[in-house]
């Protein structure tokens, strides 16, 4: 356990932003998350993480970030321990430090979801145990950006070059944030649609230009599906709004329909990270375009070779039982 | 200078001159000369200046600050020229350095900033991301953070 004061930054263990990973550590990612398929479906048992101890510490709310993370560490054989700040003495107002603490102590590993931004890479500052980050506040998400990326690939069969269009709330949402940043480093051209008031920071904004390829931003969802090869739909999200009266003018703002996609590429996708509110209207659902409820499976496998290669674990060529 | 010298020279210490106008009680305040120190101290505010128009000249007798403390204004004045002074002479000259990160110097600014809970204890810590342009990030959340925000944040 550390003593009081800073470790010396995160190792490559941990991964807190997509800028702890290289464009071919994370094709060597997405190739393991693929071998890992039939042990995340379940058809194969390969105990890779047997005798291992996850920390799935919540401190916000969640489904498939935390369900995905614990089934991926139990269909691997390791154990999972959970913390969430009600029924915690995190509720009693112990420190994130004191708490993390703790986990150096009970686990070998720990995922944090934390509503304050930078708590995830504070957390990796003050104990030994890798660190993956699954959303701090409206910073990154970089595993959410992994399982994005895995599903892209999946679709399309390369990363390079595509036309992706990121729509809704570009400010607050860690989501977009993560994978936009990943996104241009493979060449992606990036549409970025959302209301005057949530538009992508600035900093980010900067951030992608300064990659060699286009960074549009707009107000207009439907004069950018027909080029699309991906759009990326997100929720408006409530929850991180100072303001109420700012919210309800933005809400509702984006709604797809299958009327919409009347004039999309034949291999388009659309993309969400969940929960959906309105933005995809369930006729969307059973259009071959829709990859939202196989993007959300897609967390478990991805996950698993997160989990194995912060633990120091080789998936194998050939992953078998 | 051909109107009269406003302070006397000093024996021994450390002159921190071309402070910009203003600035140079909150140079005092991050140097920990301000309150409860025997050392005598010489304050000139405002009077012109060749280089920066106007600025602030900060004597501080008897004593000698070091770089590392002296890298703690590097928020406020960048350009500040600081001489050692043993027996009337100048010993040294000192520039003021922008580390890669500054360590306990200022708080990250960004309200939901995991930093802004006072009781977490590890140090606030930012990130010099570039020099020229100068841009300083959070080394936690990442935000960028303008020098007059952060002069507002100084600990």
């Amino acid at each position: 356990m550390s003593a009081l004061g800073f470790v010396g930054g995160h190792g490559m263990s941990d991964l807190i932003t997509m800028d702890d990973l290289s464009n071919d550590e994370i094709l060597e990612i997405l190739d393991a998350a693929e071998r890992l398929l039939p042990v995340a479906n379940g058809d194969v048992y390969a105990p890779l993480l047997q005798g291992k101890v996850l920390g799935n510490l919540f401190f916000e709310n969640s489904t498939r970030t935390r369900m995905s993370f614990e089934s991926a560490m139990k269909r691997l054989g390791g154990e999972v321990v959970n913390l969430s700040s009600v029924g915690s003495s995190v509720a009693k107002g112990e420190t994130l430090y004191d708490t993390m603490q703790m986990v150096d102590g009970y686990s070998d590993i720990a995922v944090i979801r934390h509503p304050r931004q930078g708590a995830a890479q504070y957390s990796a500052d003050a104990i030994g145990i890798p660190i993956l980050n699954a959303g701090d506040g409206a910073g990154n998400h970089p595993t959410q950006t992994m399982l994005d990326l895995f599903t892209i690939r999946q679709a399309h069969g390369t990363l390079d070059g595509l036309n992706v269009v990121l729509v809704g709330d570009l400010r607050y949402g860690r989501t977009t944030h993560s994978l936009s940043h990943a996104l241009v480093r493979f060449g992606a051209k990036l549409t970025l649609v959302s209301p005057d008031s949530l538009r992508m920071p600035t900093e980010i904004v900067g951030d992608l230009q300064s990659y060699d390829t286009e960074v549009i931003e707009s107000e207009n969802l439907s004069g950018a599906i027909a080029d699309a090869d991906v759009i990326y739909m997100t929720r408006i999200q409530k929850e991180r709004f100072p303001d109420e009266d700012e919210y309800a003018k933005v809400a509702g703002i984006y709604k797809m329909t299958v009327d919409d996609l009347a004039g999309a590429k034949s291999g388009m996708i659309v993309m969400h990270p969940l929960p959906r509110v309105d933005e995809i209207d369930p006729s969307v659902d059973s259009t071959e375009h829709a990859r939202y409820f196989q993007q959300a499976f897609n967390g478990v496998p991805i996950r698993m070779a997160l989990l194995c290669r912060s633990l120091g674990v080789e998936v194998p060529k050939e992953v078998s039982g | 200078m051909s109107e009269m010298r406003r302070v006397t020279a000093i024996c021994n210490g450390t002159v921190v001159d071309h402070i910009p106008a203003g600035k140079s009680l909150r140079v005092m305040q991050m140097l920990g000369v301000s309150v409860g120190r025997s050392n005598p101290i010489s304050l000139v505010m405002n009077v012109p200046s060749g280089k920066i128009g106007r600025k602030d000249v900060l004597k501080i007798e008897d004593r000698e600050l070091t770089q590392e403390e002296l890298d703690r204004l590097a928020l406020i004045a960048p350009n500040a020229s600081v001489a050692i002074i043993r027996n009337y002479s100048v010993a040294e000259k000192r520039q003021i350095e922008l580390g890669e990160e500054l360590v306990n110097i200022a708080r990250c600014t960004f309200w939901n900033c995991i930093t802004q809970d006072p009781r977490e204890p590890l140090p606030h810590k930012l990130r010099v991301v570039s020099k020229n342009p100068l841009e300083i990030r959070c080394s936690y959340c990442g935000r960028s953070q303008t020098i007059d925000q952060l002069a507002e944040s100084i600990i």
